[in-house]
Formats: C-alpha cells, sequence, structure tokens
C-alpha cells in the first residue's frame, strides 16, 4: 500500500497505526506562527474501536491499509468458525472468536452483516442496528402483566440474553438493538 | 480606526510590495512562488524585507495593513492568503512595543484585562520543566506525552513547539496573553539577551487572546554578521528537512549592514482578531472568500 503524508489525510482515509488499521476521523492543522507545524489526528482503531488523538508533524506520514467494508450474508457456525459470503461472487470468508467477538449474539442465518476486511480478511463483523431473533427461554408471562410493568431476562436464539418486559413469551419474535443490547418491540 | 491609532502616534503608512525577487529563508514558512514573465518571484509571506529596508534609509516608525501569503496553509486558524498589520518602533524594547499592542487592541473594542507573562514561568508552571535548562530527551519524552506517541523530534525547537501548542496554549487564561524571553532556539529574527538566571533568550514575544496566537514581535536584529548567520543557519535546515533552499535577500542584508536602527516590530493577523471580535471560531467565518479544504476537517 501507499504512503500518505499528513496534508493527504482526511476524513475516511484508512492508514495502519501502531500495527492495526484505523480509520482518520478528523485531522486539524496547528501551526505556530514561527514553528513547525502539526497535524492532530483522531483516528479510529478498526480493530478495537478505540479512538485515538495523536500529534504528527507536517510531513510525516503513515502506511495505507487496505481496508474495505462489504455487505455479506452470515452462513454458519461451524462451532469453531463463523462463515459469511459475498452475495455477488459467493465468495465465502471465515472469521473466528476474535473477529466476531459479541457480535455473534446477533448473528441470524441468512442475515446481512458488514464485514470489514483487512488485507482480504475480515476484521470486524457488524450486524445490522436491528435484528429480530425468537425467545428461546423466559419465565412465563403472569396474568395481569402489562406493557407498564417490568422486565425479565429472555434468552434469544442466537444466546444472547436482554431484558423483555414480563408479558413476552418463549417463541415469540422481538426486534433488538444490536448497539445497545436493548429490546425495542415485539417484531 | 487602526489607521486612526497610528495617525495619532505618527506612526506613517507603507504599502510594500507584495511580489518579491526573494522569500523568506524560515524553515516553517513557505512562500508561495509564481512565474512573473519567465522570473520566479515570490508572494511575501510579510512586508518585514521591505518595512525594514525602509527602516534602514530612515523612513521613522512605520506600519503597514496589507496582504500576506503562506503557501500550504489552510485550516481553522489559517488561510494561505490573510491580513496581515505589522509595525515597527524606533527606539521601543519589547515591552513598550507589547504595552501599545494592548492600547491597540482595547481601542479596537476588546474589553479585556492583559497579563504579560515569562515563556520559561507558564512552561513550568503548566508542564513542571525549565525550557531553557531542560535537556533534548527531557523533552522528547514530554513532547511524546502531548502527542500521545513516541515523538522524536530531533531538536529542541520542535519539541518546545509541540509541547507548548498542545499542553501550554490549552491551560492559558481566558485574556490578552502576552509570552515574551523566548528560548534561544525559537529566537527567528529577534535579538538576544541574559535574563537574571543566566540563560540566554530571545526579545521576542506572542501575543494570545483567548489561547488563539494573533501575534509575533521582536526586538529586532540589527548585526548584519548575526543576520547571515541566521540566513546561513536557516539554509542547512531547509537542506536537512528535504526542503527548497531559499536564497537570502541581499538587499535586507544590505539594509542592516547600512545601519538597521533600534527597533521592536510586531505583526497580527488581523482575521484572527475579527473572529475574536465578532466571536467566531474559524477564521474562514470572516473570509467571505476564504479557500475552503474539505481535507481538514474542522472541530
Amino acid at each position: 500500500m501507499a504512503n500518505y503524508s499528513t496534508n493527504e489525510f482526511r476524513s475516511g482515509l484508512k492508514v495502519i497505526m501502531d500495527g492495526d488499521p484505523c480509520s482518520i476521523l478528523e485531522n486539524e492543522l496547528v501551526k505556530p506562527g514561527k514553528g513547525q507545524a502539526f497535524s492532530r489526528v483522531r483516528l479510529r482503531n478498526l480493530k478495537t474501536g478505540r479512538v485515538w488523538d495523536k500529534t504528527f508533524k507536517s510531513g510525516e506520514s503513515l502506511e495505507g491499509a487496505d481496508v474495505a467494508e462489504t455487505d455479506m450474508q452470515y452462513l454458519y457456525n461451524d462451532g469453531e468458525h463463523w462463515h459469511f459470503m459475498e452475495p455477488d461472487t459467493f465468495e465465502q470468508h471465515q472469521a473466528d472468536k476474535n473477529v466476531v467477538g459479541d457480535s455473534a449474539f446477533w448473528l441470524r442465518e441468512q442475515d446481512t452483516v458488514m464485514v470489514t476486511l483487512h488485507n482480504g480478511a475480515p476484521l470486524v463483523v457488524t450486524p445490522a442496528n436491528h435484528v429480530e431473533l425468537e425467545i428461546t427461554d423466559t419465565d412465563p408471562g403472569l396474568k395481569g402483566d402489562t406493557a407498564q410493568g417490568g422486565t425479565k431476562p429472555a434468552t434469544l436464539s442466537t444466546g444472547a440474553t436482554v431484558k423483555v418486559p414480563l408479558f413476552l413469551n418463549i417463541g415469540e419474535i422481538i426486534k433488538v438493538d444490536t448497539r445497545t443490547g436493548e429490546y425495542i418491540s415485539r417484531a | 480606526m487602526i489607521r486612526n491609532f497610528f495617525k495619532d502616534r505618527k506612526v506613517l503608512e507603507v504599502d510594500v510590495p507584495l511580489i518579491g525577487q526573494t522569500g523568506v529563508t524560515d524553515l516553517h514558512v513557505d512562500c508561495i512562488e509564481i512565474d512573473m514573465a519567465g522570473e520566479r518571484k515570490y508572494l511575501q509571506s510579510s512586508p518585514e524585507y521591505f518595512m525594514k529596508r525602509l527602516l534602514a534609509s530612515g523612513s521613522g516608525s512605520i506600519y503597514s495593513l496589507g496582504k500576506a501569503f503562506r503557501a500550504e496553509e489552510i485550516g481553522r486558524y489559517h488561510q494561505p492568503e490573510f491580513t496581515l498589520l505589522e509595525w515597527y518602533r524606533l527606539g521601543f524594547d519589547e515591552h513598550q512595543l507589547m504595552s501599545e499592542f494592548a492600547t491597540l487592541i482595547k481601542n479596537l473594542g476588546l474589553d479585556c484585562k492583559h497579563q504579560i507573562l515569562k515563556y520559561a514561568d507558564i512552561f513550568e508552571q503548566v508542564i513542571g520543566l525549565n525550557p531553557h535548562k531542560a535537556t533534548l530527551v527531557e523533552l522528547q519524552k514530554i513532547a511524546s506525552i502531548a502527542s500521545n506517541r513516541d515523538f522524536f523530534g530531533d531538536n529542541r525547537s520542535d519539541c518546545l513547539n509541540l509541547i507548548f501548542s498542545f499542553s501550554v496554549e490549552p491551560n492559558l487564561p481566558d485574556s490578552l496573553i502576552f509570552i515574551h524571553d523566548y528560548p534561544e532556539c525559537q529566537s527567528a529574527l529577534a535579538r538576544l539577551k541574559e535574563d537574571s538566571q543566566g540563560n540566554v533568550v530571545a526579545r521576542r514575544f506572542e501575543v494570545y487572546l483567548n489561547r488563539v496566537e494573533l501575534a509575533n514581535g521582536y526586538v529586532e536584529l540589527n548585526d548584519p554578521d548575526e543576520q547571515r548567520g541566521r540566513f546561513a543557519a536557516d539554509a542547512s535546515l531547509r537542506e536537512t528537512a528535504g526542503k527548497k533552499i531559499m536564497p537570502a535577500d541581499d538587499n535586507l542584508l544590505d539594509a542592516v549592514e547600512f545601519g538597521l536602527p533600534f527597533c521592536s516590530g510586531v505583526a497580527m493577523g488581523v482575521d484572527r482578531l475579527l473572529m475574536q471580535l465578532l466571536g467566531m471560531d474559524q477564521i474562514s467565518q470572516v473570509m467571505p472568500f476564504a479557500c475552503i479544504s474539505d481535507d481538514i476537517s474542522h472541530e
């Protein structure tokens, strides 16, 4: 990959910083009247999601990162790897626990997810913001429960545990926000 | 209002060329080059050289209110073309000029107190290290913390600039602040002196308004050998940095040789002052035809 100099840093550019692929969020010129110019750069580590503020001397450069975000279909889990397929080329990719992480709780077979590829290999798997999953286990609903009542834990088909209103029962499909892990509504 | 201020003080307005035969030699200032009928010329990054030639030929105290140009500077506080107010006062030292500067700012309608601080004092107060005595390794360590990465600035000046910009400036109080007695390595075209602790310091001052750098002033260097030496040092720094070497301005050297009177000068970014007077936070907001770059995202 090419190297990019600070004056080419722009929002969205993918670079390697401390060995990890990062996405540049902001680049601000800071220049004392009589001194070296600096770039104050905010970047997101694509592997960990952490945001860094780093300062560079103008003219310093970073290696570009070969990073692409692709929509893929989630196929199945073989116990060790999760398998994804590019819908256009039918090309398949496998990702392990390190890559999938907690996203595993929101992966339903056939759903479309975003897979971030680094040098062609999956780096991060991002599920859709909202997914619909079936309740596989929860305490039975009690008579008289209303929407204003409290909540109870429910286990979903993917193994995720979500707090749901008391009136929901096993077998119902609910909509969940994957970013917060919170129940939204009945599907 | 600016013009009345100087008229009252019998400081003559001068209108110097924007196009010069040479640019500045300064390592960190890049001039915009132009091609004038096959000859290379430079849009001036400040009226300084022309004004010093006038001073040497006996103009007395003078000011210039005009455009200045710097290549590749676009940012929250930077535009490649901007308005600079620069003035030189015969017989003034840095304290007299700082005091005149504060009066001007107050006359322009900014109602605030001002404070005069020594570079070393504010640096030591915030960082806990004496900037004149600290070793390069100590400065690199602090600079690495300030930049959040290993910062091996290979010279004191880069480390000091980084620490000052990112750690000291954000801690400056909310008013008009003068910082003076700069480290020797940041002397530019200022005279040197020994301070009360025996450190060699530059008789240079910077003005900050609400933490934004507004102006830079010097007790002007008028020793031709020293001037020649600094031009040569700039050339070698530019060479090391892989930048184009700028020829020294012989006309300026001749003028200094002929005799630049004892004087102090200061240059202020008028657009930045306007920003502050109007409560704007981007220089482009006070420049209707500003250069906009999508590459630089603004906070």
